[in-house]
């Protein structure tokens, strides 16, 4: 019986030791991947993936010895990459939606530079969207698929009930919202449920108001978020969210909204409001669950300037980034940052191409082209700030800045707490690295 | 069990073999899945973001016990701490109550079959999509929320909206609120003219027999006057009456003589206007009350910061009292009639059986059912994910949901993210411990 046992142990115990040395000697063991096969994994799915392939099959006409294949891991990429980087066995290239992502890659030294696309960034690039994924002056990061922020999306039959045209500066915006609200319709839908909402109209209010080179210095916490700029942006920012009763359900309300209501509300026959502040995947929203018509039934204008700043984008997109460095590699790289080869994701729809060299003619319908072409001509584009940020900070449900911001839409005339929280919270979020 | 067997001899090597054979599949399944993952998440618990990697060392990233002080440092994981006691505190003893009740009460209803499949029903639907149905049901919008459309409902028997719900008065000249009415601030005396205009009214408020609004003739020994939406598109001069600018008909206005007291009350006509006649004097005031403003119900805020907890729990035991109600049905079936039967010939009540006789004889089965609910609720995760907004995520948080936000769920923090789970699972083992004992006895 006893000997039993201690047989049973030693054969467990050797299991286990079994497993953990299989395990370690994993890790260590490199992949090598062919030159002539490239994987991608990334995070478009459904229409954008059969764009995306059509983009590569374009590739893969010209260069026929080199096949490549992507695959779909949706909202999961961040967690299949890091457990892939962490067994040794990344995809050739990966896109992403996150720009924290190819900072963390960067410095686990799991990225290989692609230093080699320059020229063609720079050939086809707007130099403030070429700069984005540079980590120390090399290019780890190339943005694929723009995505622009800056955008005000409006129900047309209330902005004409009221007698109200689409404003371009901020206090024309300010002064249409009241006449929509006396026209009966409130001016504001806003998806507060969804933190992200929050912290993109506080983005583009900063950028025009504070600049792009303190935009830069926020968004890498060398000023603080006490810092005199960011409190004059959140009082901006409360004439907004502060106008409670120009609100769609109120504030209350607002707090429980997720980001499709907040479309919805605006795009239906009877508008629960006029306008909803947020990008260019708003169409998206209001496709699905809508029969209003764009151009005659909602519309859009860009975010309103303040100040001097016209073509100010605030946007966002997702980055590739390599992790290994082949011939076939570099060579599919220089192509997808090519206008060609984007032109040809612009004109299956849904795609905002950050090369310049895109024509606008490439998009398939007059909105696409007002939203898209803006940012390829955009004298100013930024990333989405809270997206550079360390995810406990700036991406994480419930905390960081989506839960300071939405505590901000609870009580809009606490600017000074606001800042002190912000600035707590990134401060501990930057100490810790994440 | 074996009798000695002779030593060296090949029937024990043969023996062994057939046992191991019979272990190994276990063994293996058991370390794999069970043994590794958690020595490995205990280990990981004492490292940085990156959780513990063999590639890198034992040294590297070793953090020692921040992440656990982080535990109870960090704001957003003592409030889960806290959730969590309360759900620890309600939620078993309530699905243990309400099944309790389920089952005797079912044991004397004619559809008991009925009742029960209804009350079990919610099992059969995943706590993810629970979450979904009661997310949508407590939605603060009375036209998309069911809870709160009940609510409106019950109370529209007692209370009706105004006809102008939503309107404000376009100039400061009207003053006071939508509770208490608006009173033009100016005094009007006889064959003058009142003019109250007001804003913000949605089209579909304006009756459709509305008209240009006008502003009347003043008479003398009487006052007239408009009510009229102040509002052309492009918005208008606020405070005159204008072309393009429709009268409100059918509403109430009201005079009131210098004393304050109310003298007179007229309704507008199509265009909007209305009249007083035989006033004398100056010194009046108009004005329209409270009731034409009155606003409809706007919900309560069940998913706010407030409600949040007590909401998802409320849904939670929507799920789990059907469970409760079977398995102590069952107990309550072995239960010996003739006990109960003799109580009652000793002149027991009913409550007395109850109490005395049923719930004793039950606590073995009320245990099992505590708990295991006990063990539920202490892992309780995808039906707060899926009820609480985004906004009150934080403040419906529990430990299981912080587990998964800190390391999957957003930060990527695998360090704390471990360390959280190691609490968990301590919290856990005293439970489980009970739960072991309980199984020894039984068997």
């Amino acid at each position: 019986m006893k000997k039993n046992k201690v047989a049973i142990l030693a054969i467990v115990g050797v299991l286990l030791l079994a497993v953990t040395a299989y395990a370690s000697a994993k890790s260590t063991k490199s992949s090598t991947a062919s030159a002539s096969k490239i994987a991608i994994v990334g995070v478009w799915s459904g229409d954008e993936q059969k764009s995306f392939e059509a983009v590569l099959k374009g590739f893969m006409t010209k260069n026929p010895s080199i096949s490549v294949s992507y695959k779909s891991t949706g909202d999961n990429t961040p967690t299949v990459l890091s457990t892939a980087v962490a067994g040794g066995n990344p995809p050739d290239l990966a896109s992403v939606s996150q720009p924290g992502l190819v900072n963390d890659f960067q410095k686990k030294g799991a990225l290989k530079n692609i230093d080699y696309a320059r020229s063609a960034l720079n050939a086809n690039y707007p130099p403030d969207i070429s700069k984005i994924g540079v980590i120390k002056g090399h290019v780890y990061g190339l943005l694929i698929k723009g995505a622009n922020k800056s955008t005000v999306w409006y129900n047309v039959a209330a902005f004409k009930n009221a007698g109200v045209k689409a404003p371009t500066t901020w206090p024309q915006f300010l002064k249409a919202a009241k006449t929509l609200k006396a026209s009966g319709t409130d001016a504001y839908s806003i998806g507060g449920a969804d933190g992200w909402t929050l912290t993109d109209l506080f983005e583009n209010i900063y950028l025009r108001q504070a600049g792009p080179a303190k935009y830069d210095a926020l968004s890498h916490h060398t000023i603080k978020w006490t810092d005199a700029s960011v409190k004059k942006a959140l009082s901006s920012m409360a004439l907004v969210i502060g106008d409670t009763g120009n609100i769609a359900g109120g504030t209350a309300g607002a707090l429980q909204t997720d980001f499709p209501t907040s479309v919805t509300n605006v795009f239906t026959s009877t508008p629960k409001a006029a306008q909803v502040i947020e990008g260019d995947f708003v169409p998206g929203v209001v496709a699905s669950s809508n029969k209003l018509k764009p151009v005659s039934g909602y519309n859009v204008f860009p975010f309103p300037a303040i100040g001097n700043t016209q073509n100010y984008v605030e946007g966002g997109g997702d980055e590739l980034m390599a992790f290994r460095d082949t011939p076939a590699i570099r060579a599919l790289v220089k192509y997808l940052a090519t206008g060609a080869a984007q032109t040809i994701w612009a004109k299956r729809g849904g795609y905002t191409a950050p090369a310049k060299t895109v024509p606008a003619s490439a998009y398939p319908d007059a909105i696409t082209r007002t939203t898209a072409s803006a940012v390829g001509k955009a004298k100013a584009f930024k990333f989405d700030l809270s997206d550079l940020q360390p995810a406990s900070f700036g991406g994480t449900v419930g905390q960081g800045e989506y839960k300071i911001f939405q505590d901000f839409l609870k009580n809009p005339k606490n600017v000074n707490g606001i800042a002190a929280s912000l600035e707590s919270a990134a401060a501990k979020a930057y100490k810790s690295g994440k | 069990m074996l009798a000695a067997p002779p030593a060296g001899g090949p029937g024990v090597l043969r023996r062994h073999a057939v046992a191991l054979g019979f272990l190994v599949p276990a063994a293996v399944v058991l370390s794999l899945w069970i043994v590794y993952p958690t020595i490995y998440t205990i280990v990981s618990s004492f490292y940085g973001k990156d959780g513990f990697s063999y590639g890198k060392g034992f040294g590297h990233g070793f953090v020692g016990i921040d992440n656990y002080k982080s535990i109870f440092t960090t704001s957003i994981l003592v409030t889960a701490i806290k959730n969590s006691a309360i759900w620890i505190l309600v939620a078993p003893a309530t699905v243990t109550a309400i099944g309790l009740v389920f089952a005797v009460l079912t044991e004397r209803i004619r559809w008991a079959v009925a009742f029960k499949s209804i009350v079990f029903m919610p099992m059969a639907i995943s706590l993810f999509a629970t979450g979904v149905i009661w997310h949508v049901m407590y939605i603060k919008d009375p036209s998309q929320g069911a809870v709160n459309a009940g609510i409106g409902a019950v109370k529209s028997w007692f209370t009706t909206p105004g006809a102008l719900s939503s309107a404000s008065p376009s100039t400061p000249a009207l003053t006071g609120s939508a509770d208490k009415g608006y009173v033009l601030h100016k005094t009007v005396a006889a064959g003058g003219i009142a003019e109250l205009g007001l804003t913000a009214i949605p089209p579909t408020d304006v009756p459709a027999s509305a008209k240009q609004a006008a502003t009347p003739q003043p008479k003398p020994g009487a006052i007239d006057g408009v009510v009229w939406r102040d509002f052309k598109p492009g918005g208008g001069t606020p405070g005159k009456v204008e072309q393009g600018e429709l009268g409100l008909p059918g509403v109430v206005v009201e005079l009131f003589d210098p004393s304050g007291k109310k003298v007179q009350s007229a309704t507008t006509g199509a265009d909007g206007s209305f009249e007083f006649s035989g006033v004398k004097g100056a010194g009046y005031k108009t004005g329209i009350g409270a009731a034409t403003f009155a606003k409809p119900f706007a919900g309560v805020s069940w998913l706010g910061s407030r409600l949040i907890t007590p909401s998802i729990i409320i849904a939670y035991i929507w799920v789990w009292a059907g469970f409760a109600m079977v398995v102590i049905g069952a107990g309550l079936a072995a239960i010996s009639r003739e006990v109960l039967e003799a109580a009652r010939t000793d002149g027991a009540t009913e409550w007395q059986v109850f109490r005395r006789i049923t719930v004793p004889m039950l606590a073995p089965v009320l245990s099992v059912v505590f708990i295991t609910m006990l063990i539920n609720v202490l892992k309780v995760f995808d039906i707060v994910v899926s009820i609480a907004p985004g906004s009150t995520q934080s403040d419906a948080s529990v430990i299981a949901v912080q587990m998964w936000r800190q390391s999957f769920g957003g930060v990527n923090d695998f360090g704390l993210g471990s360390a959280i789970a190691v609490f968990l699972f301590i919290l856990v083992v005293p439970v489980l411990l009970l739960n072991v004992r309980r199984f020894r006895r039984e068997v």
